[in-house]
């Protein structure tokens, strides 16, 4: 066996069990990160219920394509939850705004610091969210992605190049990949170049101004919610065919979101991709055991007897929290200048 | 009409605490003593955990989410403090684990020292890695060796073998800590990011404690932690004691005969013996409790109460008046913090065992901003109350709603799939419930049941 091939080997592994992962898990996040910013430009608070809407959004579609696979609706080769999505989308929007009509509309009206009532109110929204959850689908966790697990598997990827490592492609991850490029598109084709999008812009950039200029606030907010209510419904059901639903994880999904959205700064949908992706590389990257990764690299004598792994995988989520700590140490604006560094 | 409305505006808070005691003497009576009893100690705990939260959100508007973290650093405390060192575990592993914690404290020290001095950024995290690679081996190797120590059993350091008092300062401090880091990091900037910083904290202790079972034992809970109050089995063999529960149910006893009394006897003594520790812990926590109220109302109503408010209703204003607005925050969230700590020392004490996965974000951070939220924001004894209800709704909430379920129930066949379905599922309803209630009284009554008296108009 020549080295060539051993290194070809190497980052087929690598590949397969870091690379592809991260960029579906970054994806994820991107999705998250980006509700997250666009409640933070419009309605100025961070929204802490995310990530149990994230788990609303996934419960309507398991429940939706529960009833459409017991009435055998489904389409050969994908999930049936792709199916669902449409109407989970339907019931996650009326949900997002009636909350809005009843929670945090109030406090839009009344001069109060909007940051700091917003909290209070999504912390509140969380936990019903959270408990509505859990009541339907119980806290313990599922899978539900049915439908081929491959677009090609490690075995076909093999016979195919005759490496000895192989590189598996999940149909959870061609999917989450290319939403989350098609819905990327769409948002900056809405912000940059449709009117409702420019409104939304401009009502972001400077409240009074916009007002002015005669644009409708509350239609801002609702289409704020709706792509929301976009972003977080598929968001969460990429994430759930991915590494399965369970109503802890997605709230804890909060973190690493509002690292990633911190991390790029605070307001700029570019800055929350970017971030998302760092986070998601970062977790993955050095959690990961290099053992096999190592031993195809390096000669006999030097192989390692440990995993040579950074980090336990249980702290995945303290490294979110260690690079959020480090950008507010070294540049709290984020990477790509957020907004607001203090209070409006 | 109007005289009792004046009345009750005037008498609110008094009125208030009596209701909340008849409720507790109601419960006594018709359900048990050791209930209320149980109650009435945790809402003390959780009055002392409010008072906390209210330091830093009543007094200086801090949003601080990892509530969890600070009373499950209080928690390990107790454990540390008050176990007996396992010796055997500290012969094998603790020297290497020493070692590696001291490595680990140079490497992160020299980091510092050298991103200060401005020494080249590669240098200084090559520096930092390699120190990291070392720590990192030299404890995995120790963390091994200690945890293979009668797994069963102990197989961890174990603590001190101080009295569990010492371990309520050690929570208080380790609480402060935590929360001078954090709160050096973050305030000063958005409050967003105390918020998004402390709810990260939190659950980073949380997974500390779980996964290192070398420290306090991990998932495998510690058990038997020592008491600052007599156990019950000593109390029921000890003669005063059963004396003194004879002579309370003299009349009742003189009816029986010899071999019933005995037997009836025993019944009494073992019924008062729980209640009488429980009594015992009511006690100390109540003086604890009072004098962190009576520290907080001085505190409050001093010049240094006065500067607090001040820059709370307009930070602006206090800046320009020269007030150091960042290092007042700094100190309100670490005083705020360390009673949290103290509590949740207090709450394992209480409970006389450790179990990680007890700290639920919603057992803890929730439920107690709840607390502070409808007992009234900024009012030392509104929060007070807030705890009070809060806990009995907390702990009622679930036989409530499950009598609910079953009256609807005797409609329904029995054993039928949705009852039971329902029965699973109902208790996961309390969350919906209590941010139902965290969202009326914000909407509806933003100052809580007893409003801050001093509150600027």
């Amino acid at each position: 066996m020549s080295d060539s091939i051993d290194i070809i080997n190497a980052f087929a592994l690598l590949t397969n069990f870091v690379i592809l992962p991260a960029l579906s898990y970054g994806s994820q996040l991107a999705l998250g990160a980006l509700a997250v910013t666009l409640v933070y430009s419009i309605l100025r608070f961070s929204n802490f219920a995310q990530g149990d809407s994230m788990a609303f959004g996934t419960m309507l579609v398991i429940l939706i394509s529960g009833y459409m696979i017991s009435k055998g609706w489904t389409i050969t080769g994908f999930p049936t939850a792709i199916l669902a999505i449409p109407l989970a989308l339907v019931g996650m929007s009326i949900y997002l705004l009636l909350m809005d009509r009843l929670v945090y509309r109030h406090y839009r009206g009344i001069k109060i610091k909007q940051s700091i009532v917003g909290i209070t109110a999504s912390i509140g929204v969380m936990f019903i969210t959270g408990g509505i959850v859990r009541f339907f689908l119980g806290a313990s966790a599922q899978r539900f992605g049915d439908g081929e697990r491959f677009i090609f598997s490690v075995r076909e990827f093999k016979a195919f190049t005759g490496l000895q490592q192989g590189i598996a492609l999940k149909t959870s991850q061609f999917l989450t990949i290319t939403l989350a490029i098609l819905l990327v598109a769409f948002l900056f084709y809405f912000l940059q170049k449709t009117k409702t999008g420019k409104a939304m812009r401009a009502y972001s950039d400077n409240k009074e101004l916009a007002l002015l200029s005669g644009i409708d606030p509350d239609k801002v907010v609702r289409i704020t919610w709706l792509l929301v209510a976009l972003f977080t419904t598929i968001a969460g059901t990429l994430y759930g065919l991915d590494k399965g639903f369970a109503p802890q994880q997605y709230h804890l999904l909060l973190l690493p979101i509002f690292a990633s959205v911190i991390v790029g700064g605070i307001g700029s949908p570019i800055g929350a991709i970017a971030g998302a992706f760092l986070v998601a590389f970062s977790e993955i990257f050095l959690t990961y055991a290099y053992k096999k990764f190592l031993i195809y690299l390096l000669p006999l004598s030097m192989h390692p007897n440990s995993l040579v792994q950074l980090i336990g995988t249980e702290y995945k989520y303290a490294i979110s929290f260690v690079i959020l700590i480090i950008v507010l140490l070294i540049k709290p604006t984020g990477l790509f200048k957020g907004k607001v560094i203090v209070d409006e | 009409m109007n005289n009792i409305t004046a009345i009750w505006e005037a008498n609110k808070a008094i009125a208030s605490f009596a209701i909340m005691g008849l409720i507790l003497l109601f419960v006594g009576m018709n359900q048990s003593w050791a209930l209320a009893l149980g109650i009435f100690n945790m809402s003390l705990i959780s009055a002392i955990m409010a008072l906390g939260v209210n330091i830093q959100w009543g007094y200086a508007g801090l949003f601080n989410v990892g509530i969890m973290g600070f009373a499950a650093l209080g928690g390990v405390s107790v454990v540390l403090i008050a176990q007996q060192p396992v010796t055997e575990a500290i012969d094998v592993g603790g020297m290497k684990m020493f070692l590696s914690l001291i490595i680990g404290a140079v490497t992160v020290i020299t980091g510092v020292v050298l991103n200060r001095r401005g020494v080249n950024k590669w240098l200084t995290a090559s520096v930092v890695i390699i120190g990291y690679l070392i720590t990192r081996y030299y404890f995995s190797e120790a963390a091994e060796l200690i945890e293979k120590v009668d797994p069963a059993i102990t197989g961890y350091l174990g603590g001190f073998g101080i009295p569990v008092a010492f371990s309520w300062i050690v929570g208080g401090l380790a609480a402060a800590g935590a929360a001078w880091w954090i709160g050096k990091i973050t305030l000063g900037l958005r409050t967003d990011y105390l918020a998004i910083a402390t709810l990260g904290i939190s659950e980073i202790i949380l997974y500390v404690i779980k996964n290192e079972d070398w420290f306090v034992r991990g998932l495998k809970n510690v058990y038997g932690l020592p008491r600052p109050v007599p156990y019950e089995v000593d109390m029921q063999q000890s003669e005063w004691f059963q004396n003194i529960i004879a002579w309370l149910h003299k009349s009742e006893l003189q009816l029986l005969t010899q071999s019933e009394q005995i037997d009836q006897l025993g019944d009494y003594v073992r019924e008062a013996a729980v209640v009488f520790v429980k009594l015992c812990y009511s006690g100390l926590f109540i003086a604890i409790l009072g004098a962190f109220i009576i520290l907080s109302n001085l505190a409050l109503n001093s010049p240094w109460g006065r500067k607090v408010r001040a820059i709370r209703d307009n930070e602006v204003a206090a800046s320009a008046m020269g007030k150091n607005i960042k290092r007042q925050h700094l100190q309100i969230f670490v005083i705020g913090s360390a009673i949290v700590g103290v509590a949740g020392a207090l709450l394992v004490t209480y409970d006389g065992i450790f179990i990680p996965t007890a700290y639920q974000p919603l057992r803890f951070t929730f439920l107690i901003w709840v607390m502070v939220i409808l007992g009234g924001s900024g009012n030392n004894l509104g929060s007070v109350l807030g705890a009070f209800i809060i806990w009995f709704i907390w702990i009622q909430a679930g036989p409530m709603g499950l009598w609910v379920v079953e009256m609807l129930g005797n409609n329904m066949q029995e054993g039928s799939a949705f009852l039971e379905f329902i029965e699973d599922r109902v208790h996961y309803l309390r969350l919906v419930f209590m941010g139902t209630i965290l969202l009326l009284i914000m909407r509806f009554s933003p100052g809580g049941i007893l409003p801050e008296k001093n509150k600027e108009l």
